[in-house]
């Protein structure tokens, strides 16, 4: 258990064994144990119904969980919530406005809600947010005449309505063109810039890997990978992979500088490289007569990694 | 619009301003009265419930010009419809002060009611429906603080309603028919100021009719996340108890029905007051009110918020 000092925890979030079964018996989060420490970007990852959201909903105090306990900020949720909710903004399952409100009136509902926040402060605020997104020229217009983009950013501002220790964005890009995308990575990482804590999920790596200092991957409820990014790309066993005409002969030589996990394709083989150099494969092959047409070693990409945590794509596992 | 380019010149020279004040703060009493006024600002400036206010402002005016073109000169025997009402209709040709007492009693059997639904069974309901109860939720608005605020505004809500039909059918009465000193239903006659009191205390009866089957609404509006179906079931569910009510069999469980008290306002119309009627009412109302507000408290505050 992390306890609160006068500084604060050191981790912003914080849970054990924290599980969710829902009323007909599914699994939707199984044992999650997350450690997200302050100033990181965390970037919760994982495919579509794996319990990203259902994980967040219960870190905000929507949901209850079925069994195991969460922290945020140190402060044990969900008895929590109204005490430490104030201090993190969020972005949960994509925007929610009311259609018949301008963006401006939108955030001042939301504004009025928060009795941590005082009314003489609100137009400032709600100004400022709508300038960080960009959207102050829109403020007066209908939220239901927004572009999905806009929607986005009402969202996100929104989430920055108030000083913030902690922002956690579920699926921020989603919808989003790739200049959108961009746009919401900049923003991130001038949040992040200001020493706020960031907890962004995503179902694509290749959104949050730019920007995270630490990821967590989820497959079917469960966290099967959490750390640093850099640990997660150490777990990446490069390859060697050899063109040639004399397979046999190849694989004699992998043997005998005891590479691991050799695989003979149509006229390649490929090993796991391990401590040895590339040149000495190259040396001992050209020592030993194969003809090589080619050798390359490869390092498998984040998202193969990614890939290998949580299963190929289309595969429904529950 | 939707491209504006975000720049990080932009991002650092708009930071949010600081809070002054912590979670804790002694102006938190301002800052409920502060969300209670925006939940009241959505409401009545809500296209919908404003229409809503105005068909509801236009029934008096047409009872009183229906009832109007129907009434024989010299007084006595307006045709009114239905057997209940006939007393006050055999009044309004005497003074206009009884037109609210025909309104009121008309529009109590499904107008009122169906303008309390809407805003009851959409309170919490539609919240979900939007999706901003979770944002709402995450502000964090603190869910039996939302369900207060939201109660409180449906309270508003049934009392500018009743009482927008109570004055609009007062100005109508006072135009189309004469005003003078009233004779109440038990043929005793008051002073006009005296009939007005009696205006206002029937009105002030049917809000707080109004203010139990509004609990209702927001009970039944914490289980779905369709406002129309919170809406329809409230409107089942009081027409049932109506029905129910005029069946002669099911007599026993009468008063214990929500809408079964509704029309003992007209106990207010004779001397001397049936104040036992009254308070029976009264209590029934109290009841529902508390009740209700309970059931809807036990699971607003205990279910996930899944929308």
């Amino acid at each position: 258990m992390i306890e609160t000092t006068d500084n604060g925890p050191e981790l912003a979030i914080a849970s054990s064994g924290l599980t969710k079964r829902f009323r007909g018996g599914q699994l939707a989060v199984d044992q999650v144990d997350l450690a997200v420490p302050r100033g990181s970007v965390y970037g919760f990852l994982g495919p579509n119904g794996s319990g990203k959201t259902t994980t967040i909903r219960m870190l905000l105090g929507l949901a209850y969980p079925t069994s195991g306990s969460a922290q945020v900020l140190g402060v044990p949720m969900p008895e929590g919530a109204v005490r430490v909710l104030s201090r993190v903004g969020s972005l949960v399952e994509g925007p929610a406005f009311y259609p018949y409100l301008s963006g401006w009136d939108n955030l001042a509902r939301y504004d009025a809600a928060d009795r941590s926040v005082s009314a003489r402060t609100a137009r400032a605020r709600i100004e400022a947010a709508l300038d960080r997104v960009g959207l102050a020229a829109a403020a007066k217009k209908k939220f239901r005449n927004y572009s999905l983009g806009m929607k986005q950013r009402l969202a996100i501002a929104a989430a920055l309505l108030v000083e913030r220790d902690l922002i956690v964005l579920d699926e921020p890009t989603n919808g989003l063109d790739p200049q959108g995308t961009r746009e919401v990575r900049a923003l991130i990482r001038q949040i992040a810039a200001d020493g706020i804590t960031v907890f962004v999920s995503s179902h694509l790596l290749a959104e949050v890997e730019q920007v995270s200092t630490h990821v967590g991957v989820m497959r079917t409820g469960k966290l099967v990978f959490q750390g640093e990014l850099g640990a997660l790309r150490r777990t990446a066993a490069p390859r060697i992979a050899v063109r040639t005409p004399d397979l046999t002969a190849a694989a004699e030589v992998m043997k005998k500088l005891g590479l691991a996990d050799p695989v003979a394709g149509d006229d390649a083989i490929t090993a796991e490289l391990g401590d040895v150099q590339p040149e000495s494969v190259t040396a001992e092959l050209v020592h030993a007569g194969v003809a090589v047409r080619a050798l390359t070693v490869e390092s498998p990409s984040l998202e193969d990694l990614f890939v290998g945590l949580t299963g190929e794509g289309f595969d429904v596992e529950r | 619009m939707s491209n504006v380019e975000l720049t990080s010149a932009d991002l650092t020279s708009a930071q949010p301003a600081r809070r002054v004040e912590g979670p804790e703060s002694a102006g938190s009493v301002r800052a409920d009265l502060r969300f209670f006024s925006n939940e009241l600002r959505i409401t009545f400036f809500r296209r919908r419930n404003q229409l809503l206010l105005v068909v509801a402002a236009l029934f008096p005016l047409l009872i009183g010009i229906g009832l109007k073109a129907a009434a024989p000169h010299g007084g006595g025997g307006g045709n009114g419809p239905g057997s209940g009402s006939a007393a006050f209709f055999n009044q309004l040709a005497g003074n206009g002060v009884f037109l609210t007492f025909i309104a009121l009693s008309l529009l109590l059997i499904l107008v009122l009611p169906v303008l309390v639904a809407v805003v009851a069974g959409d309170s919490i309901a539609g919240e979900a429906g939007y999706g901003t109860l979770r944002y709402l939720l995450a502000v964090p608005a603190g869910r039996t603080r939302l369900l207060i605020v939201k109660y409180a505004t449906i309270l508003v809500w049934c009392v500018a309603a009743v009482f927008i039909v109570s004055a609009i059918a007062l100005i109508v009465g006072a135009v189309l028919f004469p005003v003078g000193p009233v004779t109440l239903l038990s043929g005793d006659t008051v002073s006009l100021g005296a009939g007005l009191v009696r205006v206002l205390l029937v009105t002030l009866y049917i809000c707080a009719a109004m203010a139990a089957i509004g609990a209702i609404g927001l009970a039944i509006s914490t289980f779905t996340e369709h406002s129309i179906g919170a809406i329809a079931a409230l409107m089942i569910l009081i027409v049932t108890s109506e029905v129910v009510d005029t069946i002669p069999q099911f007599a026993v469980v009468a008063p214990y029905l929500p809408t079964h008290w509704w029309s003992s306002f007209d106990a207010l119309l004779r001397t001397p007051v049936d104040t036992t009627t009254l308070a029976h009412g009264l209590l029934s109302f109290a009841v529902y009110a508390v009740l209700f507000f309970l059931i809807a408290w036990a699971r607003f505050t205990s279910s996930d918020v899944t929308s």
